[in-house]
C-alpha cells in the first residue's frame, strides 16, 4: 500500500512536471515519457512503450493526455490512468485559467491588440505550413486512395460545408472495410 | 444548462480528434464558433496564438479558456473534463484490450484512413483563420483585404518552410512587425 501510494506520487509528479514545461504539442510530450519512464526510471520497457505510444497517437483526444493514460494505467491500472491524466491536465488548466484573466484585461491595449492582430497572420501561416508539410507527406505515400480521400474531405468541409464529426466517422468507416479487405483470410493484396 | 452544452460540445471535441496536434482545431471551431459562438473567429485565432506559445494540449487550453469565458471556473472544469472523458474511456478499454491480445492492426487501418481526412480538415480550419486575418469581421473581397497581413503572412511562411526555426518565434515576429505598421502608420 505504502509502495503504491509513492508510485501514484511520483507518477503524479513526473506527468505534471512534463505537461507543465512541453512546448510543441503531443509527439514532443510521448518522446519525453519515453525518456523518463523507459530509459529513467526501468517502469516500462522499451517495446511495449512503442505500443502504448501507438495506442496514444490512434485514439481520439489529445495525445499526450492519451499517452499519460496508457502509461498509467500500464503501471498502476485504472487509478493509475486517473492519476495521470489529472496531472497531465492541470498545468494547461492553470496557465489558461490565468491567461484569461489578463486576456480580457489587456485585448483593448493599443499594444497587445495590434501584437495579437499580427500574430493571426503568423498562426495562419504556421497552420498553413503544418499542412503543406502534411498533405506532403500523404502525396509522397504513393497511396491514390489517401489522395483521392484528402481532396474529398477538404470539398467536403471547405465548399459543402458538411459536420466535421460527419466526414470524420464516415472515413472511420472506409479505414475499417479496408482494414478488413487488406486482412482478407485468402491474402489480398497489400493497400 | 450552459454547463451542459459545454460539456457535451467538448466530449465531442474529445472524441473525434484524431491524429493529435492541430487535429482538434475544425472541431473547436466547428463547436464553438459556428454551433455555439462562444467565440468570435478573432478570439478563436487568438486562442490557437495562446495555445502555441504555452504548453499543453489546444483541446485542454480551449476547453479551459472557453470554459471560463462563458461560465467561469465552473465552466472550464466542465467543458475540460468533457474534453478529457472520452480518452480516459476509450485509451483504457485499448489499452486494456491489447495488454491481452497485443494486435493494433484495425486500430492502425483506421487511423490510416483517417489521416488524410485529418490534413484536409485542418486545411479547412486554416482557412478559416486566414479568412479572419485578412479580412476581420468585414466582407471578403479584394477591396477590403488588409494587405499588411498578408504580407506578414507571406513573410512568415517563408521561415517555417525553409527552416527549422520555433513557430513561437515566427508568430511573435509576426506580432511585431504588425506593431510597427500601426505605430508608424499613427505617428505618419
Amino acid at each position: 500500500m505504502e509502495n503504491k501510494r509513492k508510485l501514484l506520487l511520483k507518477l503524479f509528479i513526473s506527468t505534471f512536471y512534463l505537461s507543465a514545461f512541453t512546448f510543441g504539442g503531443g509527439y514532443v510530450i510521448i518522446t519525453l515519457m519515453n525518456k523518463k519512464f523507459v530509459d529513467e526510471l526501468h517502469w516500462i520497457d522499451k517495446d511495449e512503450m512503442l505500443d502504448l505510444t501507438a495506442i496514444a497517437q490512434s485514439a481520439p483526444g489529445p495525445i499526450a493526455v492519451n499517452g499519460a493514460i496508457v502509461v498509467g494505467y500500464k503501471l498502476a491500472g485504472l487509478v493509475g490512468a486517473l492519476v495521470a491524466s489529472l496531472a497531465t491536465v492541470l498545468p494547461p488548466f492553470i496557465i489558461i485559467s490565468v491567461i484569461s484573466a489578463f486576456y480580457s484585461a489587456f485585448r483593448d491595449n493599443f499594444i497587445i491588440a495590434s501584437l495579437l492582430e499580427g500574430m493571426q497572420a503568423g498562426v495562419g501561416a504556421v497552420i498553413a505550413a503544418v499542412v503543406w508539410q502534411m498533405a506532403s507527406g500523404i502525396v509522397k505515400g504513393k497511396d491514390k486512395f489517401s489522395d483521392v480521400i484528402m481532396v474529398l474531405a477538404f470539398l467536403a468541409a471547405c465548399v459543402f460545408q458538411v459536420n466535421v464529426v460527419v466526414i470524420i466517422l464516415i472515413c472511420g468507416c472506409i479505414g475499417v472495410i479496408r482494414t478488413k479487405w487488406d486482412h482478407r483470410p485468402e491474402g489480398g493484396k497489400k493497400g | 444548462m450552459i454547463l451542459l452544452e459545454l460539456f457535451l460540445s467538448f466530449v465531442q471535441i474529445g472524441l473525434f480528434s484524431f491524429g493529435g496536434g492541430y487535429a482538434a482545431l475544425p472541431l473547436i471551431q466547428q463547436q464553438v464558433v459556428d454551433n455555439h459562438a462562444w467565440l468570435s473567429m478573432t478570439e478563436f485565432t487568438n486562442l490557437i496564438t495562446i495555445s502555441q506559445m504555452t504548453p499543453g494540449p489546444i483541446a485542454i487550453n480551449s476547453a479551459t479558456f472557453v470554459g471560463i469565458k462563458i461560465a467561469g471556473i465552473p465552466g472550464a472544469v466542465v467543458a475540460t473534463l468533457g474534453c478529457v472523458l472520452p480518452s480516459c474511456i476509450i485509451v483504457t478499454i485499448i489499452a486494456k484490450l491489447y495488454l491481452k491480445y497485443r494486435n493494433m492492426a484495425m486500430l492502425q487501418g483506421i487511423l490510416h484512413s483517417l489521416r488524410p481526412a485529418v490534413v484536409a480538415l485542418i486545411g479547412s480550419a486554416g482557412i478559416s483563420v486566414l479568412q479572419s486575418a485578412f479580412w476581420g469581421t468585414g466582407a471578403i473581397s479584394l477591396s477590403q483585404i488588409n494587405w499588411v497581413m498578408v504580407v506578414i503572412f507571406a513573410l512568415c511562411l517563408i521561415p517555417l518552410l525553409k527552416t527549422k526555426v520555433n513557430p513561437v518565434w515566427v508568430m511573435l515576429g509576426a506580432g511585431v512587425v504588425n506593431l510597427l505598421v500601426k505605430l508608424v502608420m499613427k505617428a505618419g
